[in-house]
Formats: structure tokens, sequence, C-alpha cells
């Protein structure tokens, strides 16, 4: 197999790695990259952070395995190498009346990347978290392949789910998949106008999928306005698949600066009527509305951008609410902004979920980013909150503990599975995250 | 009525990408080549992306008597029979500089292989009143160059089979598309330097069948390389030979 030595970097392009990766088309060659010591997987880099990076070392990019195993048609059952995105599975089975129960707000995640960062979706507080639906993983772990679900190999299992990559190579997967009438989303649209009413339409919503998009340029009586997008699934076919724009270059620096995502935020929040609105759309529109635009990443010029997302306990909500105040007053706001009401689903140690509130925005990586996202990450751990281990680029190893208590159980059964620390990448080794103490 | 597609050289990236479109409009597909195991996973992912049905086949392009049962397997479908070619291999030029021999191989894999398989295939095509040969040849078969031309001079042979396989089937009712890539983002580029305007195997899956329906006969892939091929294959000789590129 040869090895591609090149440069690569996390979505949020701040942090860049240096060093080999390769790309195995079939089980075999990757058989036989492992065999002579472990090395960790990537999928398509839609982590922000250094997650899917290891500066100096060696990566496997999963996308190239990417077949569909078995599928069991009655059940809903599918079998996966690793590789495969969340959007081709939902392309593909959506006319055969079947959906991934879980899909991020990228359709560009792999399965793998799925189950490493445990992610959640507009159905999070419904539906729980993606490992909650995997009924079986097959990792490539030490030089061994080993099949882990929730009632064999436990406790590896549940290390996997949101593991970061630390327990092995996930070749493939089992999911659980759920009906669905067709390839379309009846959505609605609402105006919240301020923080507390936004909160409230958040909890008493009764939709299968519910997501808010958050004014972060809005102060005062204003601040928290934004609107609230929930959907349902809807029978109906999709005849053409619209094609994809693309951004080729870095954009200069002024195309996200303050004015023009003031006036841009300010245009999308009135496009909604006052009374609201309902429209039937395509389910990569509603579930994946900014892979439209591919390297949309680039907008915010080559320096990148960080995101930050953040989860506080229901009862936290003021404390949230500062932290937009925060973000509104520092002039590092960018039109994406996305508030969630999320559930208590999670499925392993270190999963993000939790009962409350998630807030989630982009931070051009200019003067003052640094400190801001420092700050919200204080005001995190303060509110008995976390941060996003698919998101975060600077958090400091001793705050991410004190957010993820079974931390250290983690780490044990992940040293054991992966003892010489061959799987560990940047992010890891900032975090110091395998440590027991 | 079904069609069935042979495709030969199934592992390739490429050949996957071109599956995959073939059997989403429900042909019956024959995966041909050396690794069963690799083909048999792929065959059942496109048995659930709509092939009327997938089967892997053993096929070595070095081994003639592996072909006659791709060509009896394929005779059970009912409807047209189609081929589409992707075996090839691209031995680094020093290797061959250094080892004379693997010319042979090289050439087998990417020409006289495929045109022997073609060859005893085109009585059964013309048989049935038609078919597509989609046969993948390559820019560097259009003019030979320092860095690879053994492998330029194989893919150059198997597009001149393939102009006259053309001429031989189309008074049958057939049709051939001669693909010239330019650089692929597959097992066989990845890693090398020198790389530049890669395109993705599903851009040129898609090209081809966008191609078939059109009925082209040539194509280049994606599209510019026509341009870019036609000025290289311009520059005068005398001058070529002094260039390093
Ligand atoms: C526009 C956008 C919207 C998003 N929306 C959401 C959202 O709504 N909810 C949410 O939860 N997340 C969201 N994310 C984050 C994204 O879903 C996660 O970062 C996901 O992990 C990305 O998958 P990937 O395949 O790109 O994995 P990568 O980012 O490449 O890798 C992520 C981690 O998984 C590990 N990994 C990947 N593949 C394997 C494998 N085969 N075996 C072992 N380890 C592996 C890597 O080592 C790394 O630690 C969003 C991201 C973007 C860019
Ligand atoms: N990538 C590019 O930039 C590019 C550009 C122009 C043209 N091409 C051509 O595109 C085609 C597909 O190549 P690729 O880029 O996808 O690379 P690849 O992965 O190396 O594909 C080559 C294919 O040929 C098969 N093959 C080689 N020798 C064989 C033999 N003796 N018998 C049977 N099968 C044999 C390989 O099968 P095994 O799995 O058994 O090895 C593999 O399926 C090739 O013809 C190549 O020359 C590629």
């Amino acid at each position: 197999m040869r090895w591609n030595e090149t440069e690569y970097a996390g979505w949020g392009r701040v942090q860049t790695a240096h060093g080999e990766i390769a790309r195995p088309e079939r089980v075999s060659s990757l058989e036989a990259i492992l065999s002579e010591g472990s090395v960790p997987a990537m999928g398509k880099r839609r982590s922000y952070n250094d997650a899917c990076l290891n500066s100096g070392g060696r990566a496997i990019d999963m996308t190239r395995l990417d077949r569909i195993i078995s599928f069991d048609a009655d059940k809903g059952v599918l079998e996966a190498e690793a590789g495969i995105t969340i959007g081709s599975l939902a392309r593909i089975f959506a006319p055969l009346g079947w959906l991934p129960k879980i899909m991020p707000g990228t359709g560009f995640a792999t399965l793998g990347g799925a189950i490493a960062q445990d992610v959640h979706g507009k159905n999070h507080q419904v539906s729980g978290s993606f490992g909650q639906h995997v009924l079986s993983v097959t990792l490539l772990t030490s030089g061994k392949r080993v099949i882990a679900t929730p009632s064999r190999n436990k406790a590896l299992f549940k290390a996997t789910m949101g593991g970061v990559g630390q327990t092995g190579v996930i070749l493939s997967a089992k999911i659980q998949m759920k009906p669905c009438p067709g390839e379309m989303v009846m959505v609605t649209e609402r105006r919240a106008e301020g923080w507390d009413e936004f909160l409230s339409m958040l909890d008493t919503s009764t939709a299968t999928y519910s997501v808010g998009w958050i004014d972060t340029t809005a102060r005062g009586d204003a601040l928290g306005r934004g609107t609230l997008e929930e959907g349902e699934l809807a029978a109906g076919n999709v005849l053409k698949h619209k094609g994809t724009l693309s951004v080729p270059i870095n954009a200069p620096g002024f195309a996200l600066s303050a004015p023009v995502v003031r006036a841009f935020n300010s245009a999308y929040y009135h496009k909604v009527p006052v009374k609201g609105r309902t429209s039937v759309k395509p389910l990569d529109e509603f579930f994946f509305p900014l892979d439209k635009i591919r390297n949309w990443n680039r907008l915010y010029g080559k320096r990148g951008f960080y995101q930050f997302q953040t989860v506080v306990p229901t009862a936290q909500a003021p404390a949230l609410r500062e932290m937009l105040k925060q973000i509104a007053g520092s002039s590092l706001f960018s039109p994406l902004a996305v508030l969630k009401r999320m559930g208590p689903g999670r499925a392993g140690h270190l999963s993000f979920p939790m009962e409350g509130y998630s807030l989630a925005v982009d931070i051009p990586n200019r003067r003052g980013a640094q400190a801001l996202v420092s700050e919200l990450e204080r005001a995190t751990v303060a509110a008995g909150g976390r941060i996003y281990l698919a998101k975060d680029a600077l958090a400091s190893g001793d705050a991410v503990k004190a957010m993820y208590p079974e931390q250290g159980e983690w780490a044990e059964i992940v040293n054991k599975a992966d003892p010489e620390h061959a799987l560990e990448t940047d992010m890891t080794r900032r975090l110091n995250l395998r440590s027991t103490t | 009525m079904s069609e069935t597609w042979i495709i030969l050289g199934a592992t390739s990236s490429m050949a996957r990408a071109f599956s995959r479109q073939v059997a989403g409009e429900g042909a019956r597909v024959l995966l041909a080549g050396r690794d069963i195991d690799d083909l048999k996973r792929a065959a059942t992912d496109l048995s659930v992306r709509g092939a009327k049905s997938a089967e892997a086949v053993a096929f070595d392009a070095r081994n003639p008597e592996s072909f006659g049962a791709v060509i009896s397997l394929a005779e059970k479908g009912e409807g047209m029979i189609n081929a589409a070619v992707f075996v090839g291999s691209m031995p680094p030029q020093e290797d061959i500089d250094a080892d004379p021999s693997l010319i042979d191989g090289t050439v087998i894999d990417s020409f006289t292989g495929p045109a022997r398989f073609l060859q005893a295939l085109a009585p059964i095509m013309e048989a049935r009143g038609g078919g597509t040969v989609v046969g993948i040849a390559s820019v560097a078969g259009d003019r030979g160059r320092i860095g690879n031309y053994v492998y330029g001079a194989a893919k150059a042979g198997f597009a001149t089979y393939l102009s006259g396989l053309r001429n031989r089937l189309t008074s049958a009712g057939g049709h051939v598309v001669t693909v010239k890539p330019g650089f692929v983002d597959t097992a066989m580029t990845w890693g090398l330097p020198g790389m530049f305007l890669v395109a993705s195997p599903d851009a040129v899956a898609a090209s081809i069948m966008k191609a078939m329906k059109k009925q082209k006969n040539v194509i280049y892939t994606p599209f510019f390389w026509r341009y870019i091929m036609l000025i290289i294959r311009h520059i005068p000789e005398f001058i070529f030979k002094k260039m390093s590129i």
C-alpha cells in the first residue's frame, strides 16, 4: 500500500497536520496495513478539530471502504463498511422505505465517524444518539478482528461509541434503521422573537425533528431571536437531485465580517413570515442544508474558524443566555448558529449529549477568538455542561475531564485495547485523554 | 428486459463507481477480476443498490483460459451483453527500465488481454444484435512521454483496437465508447507525485454514463483533457523530444 505524505486539516482548518495517509480500497489492504501495527482511522474529516489528525504519524482514510455488506429489508437492519457516508445511506435507502435513525447535520459524515463521535441529529430529544442504534461493530484492534455488541464485549462496545477511534479501526457496523415514507420532509418554520420565547417553543415542540437557527448578532430585547424548524418525514420522491455549488478558493476576510453577517442574519430572520410557513423539502435539504455548498469552510478564509458547541443542563438555560450575550457582544459571530433541545440519550463514556440545551456557533479565527472560546468553555464547566469533542479545538485536558466524569473508566478500557497508544491522535494528545489519573 | 454488464477489472474504484451506476438502472452485473473475496463484497453492495443480480467471477487478463467461463456466464442472461474494461496496470517506468520483462505484463493487462477477451465476445454481441463496450484507455496513450511510455504505448494500442472494434460492431447495431481519463483519484495514482486536476471516480463514471446515452465515440474525462491533449499532441516532435513533462 502506498502512503501519501501530505498536509491535511479538520473541517475548521485552524488545526492542520503533516503525515502519511493510506487509503485502502479493499478489506485485505486494510488488514495488511494493520498487521504491521495499529494506525488511527479517519473518515471524511468533518470533525472541525484535531480529532482526525495525527501529526508526524500515519492515518488511514476509510472513505473507500464504503460497501453495503447486508440489508434485511423486513427489519431495516443494515451492515456496511465504515467509510460509507450517512448521506449515501439516506439516498440509497429512503426510496426503499428506510432511513438511518440518527443523521448529523452533514451527510458527509461516515458511518465510522458517526459512531466514533456518537453523533446526534435533529431528533435527539426523541431518538437519542447514533450509538444507541448500533447493533454491532467489527473492530480491527491490535491486529485482530473483534466483534463487539451491546451484550458481547460490552465494555469495548461502550468505549467505541463516542470513543474517537481509540478502541481500534472500525471496519464495519450493523445499525437499526427506521421506516420512512418517502424522500421528503414536511417542514414548518416559525419565528422566535427572543430568548424566552425560543426556549418555550423548543420545550413545547412535539415534532420528531426540530432545530433552531439563532441570530447571534441580535442584542437587547432581540437577544436570542431566531427561527425554529420542525420536520416530519413525508411521502414523495425526488425526481432529480439538485447539483451542488462549490467554493473554489479561500474567501477574503471581509466576506464574513461583522457587518456582512449582521445584514445577512437580519434578512434570513425576516424571510420566515410572522405567521410562519410550511413546505415540503427533499430529505437532504432539510437534514444536510450546508452540503449543497461544497467546501463552504473556505468562506472563512485561509485562517479558518473554530466551532464551539456546548450543552448545558435544562436548569442552566440562563447560563447559556449569558454565553450568547457574550458572543453577540464580541463581533466574532457568524451566520451559522444552532440552538437545539437535547434529550438524555448517549451511548458511550465520552458521548456529548445530556438533557438540556445545546448551542453551536462558528467563530472565525480572528483576534479575540481564542479568548472568547476559552471564556465560553469556562462558563460551560461552571454550568455543569459539556463541550463537543467533534468541534472543540482549544480546551485543556482538565476541563474536558471535569465535563466527562466517565473519562477515566473509558481510558482504562481503551488502554487495554491499544496498549501501545498507537491509535492516539492530535486531539487525544492535546487533551491527555488516555490518562487514567 | 434487463441487460448484462460484464465489468473487467471490477476491483478498481473507477469500476466500482461505474458498476453502481448500471446497478442503479437495474442491470445484471458480472464482476470479473482476480480478487474474488473483494468482488463478492462488491456484488452484495450492488444487489442492494438496485442491480437485478450481481455475481463475482474469476478473470485474469494474463490467463486466457479464464475468459470462457466469464463469457458463458454472461450468455445465461437474456437481453444485450455489454462489457466495460477497467483492467490495466502501470508499473513505475524506472522498474521497467530496470527489468524490461515487465513490459509483457503491462501490455497484456492494459491491451492484449482485454482485446482477446473482447474478440471472443464480439460474435456473441453481434448475434444478439448489439450491446455496448466501454473501454478505458488513457491520455497517456495520446503521446509517449518519458515518465510512462510503456503503459502509454499499451493504452495507445488498446485505443486503436477499440476504434477497430467500434467499426466492426457498429454494423451489427453495437456501440463502443473509448474513455480517455486524465488523472483519476484511485489506488493507481494515490500518493504519486505530480498529480493535478484529479477527478473522482464518481465523476468519471457519470461522464461515461452520459457518453453512452449520447452514443459518443471517444471521450476525454474530465472534458478539458481533450484540450490539454490537443496541445500536447501538436507540439512538434523536435521540441517534444527535449521536454520533460
Ligand atoms: C456541517 C456540519 C454539520 C454537523 N452537524 C452535526 C450534528 O448535527 N450532530 C453531530 O453530532 N455532529 C455534527 N457534525 C460533526 C460530524 O458529524 C462529526 O464530526 C463526525 O464524526 C464526522 O464524521 P467523519 O466521517 O468526517 O469523521 P472524522 O471527522 O474524519 O473523524 C472523527 C473521529 O472518528 C474517528 N473515526 C472515523 N472513522 C473511523 C473508523 N472507521 N474507525 C475508527 N475511528 C474512526 C476518527 O479517528 C476521529 O476521532 C457536523 C459537522 C459538519 C461539518
Ligand atoms: N487512475 C488514473 O489516473 C487513470 C488514468 C487513465 C486511465 N486509467 C485506467 O483506468 C483503469 C482503472 O484503473 P484505476 O485507476 O482504478 O486503478 P486500479 O485500482 O489499479 O485498477 C486496475 C484494475 O485492473 C485490474 N487488473 C490488473 N491486472 C489484471 C489482470 N492481469 N487480470 C485481471 N485484472 C487485472 C486490477 O485488478 P486487481 O484488483 O486484481 O489488481 C484492477 O481492478 C485502468 O485501465 C487504468 O489504466 C487510470
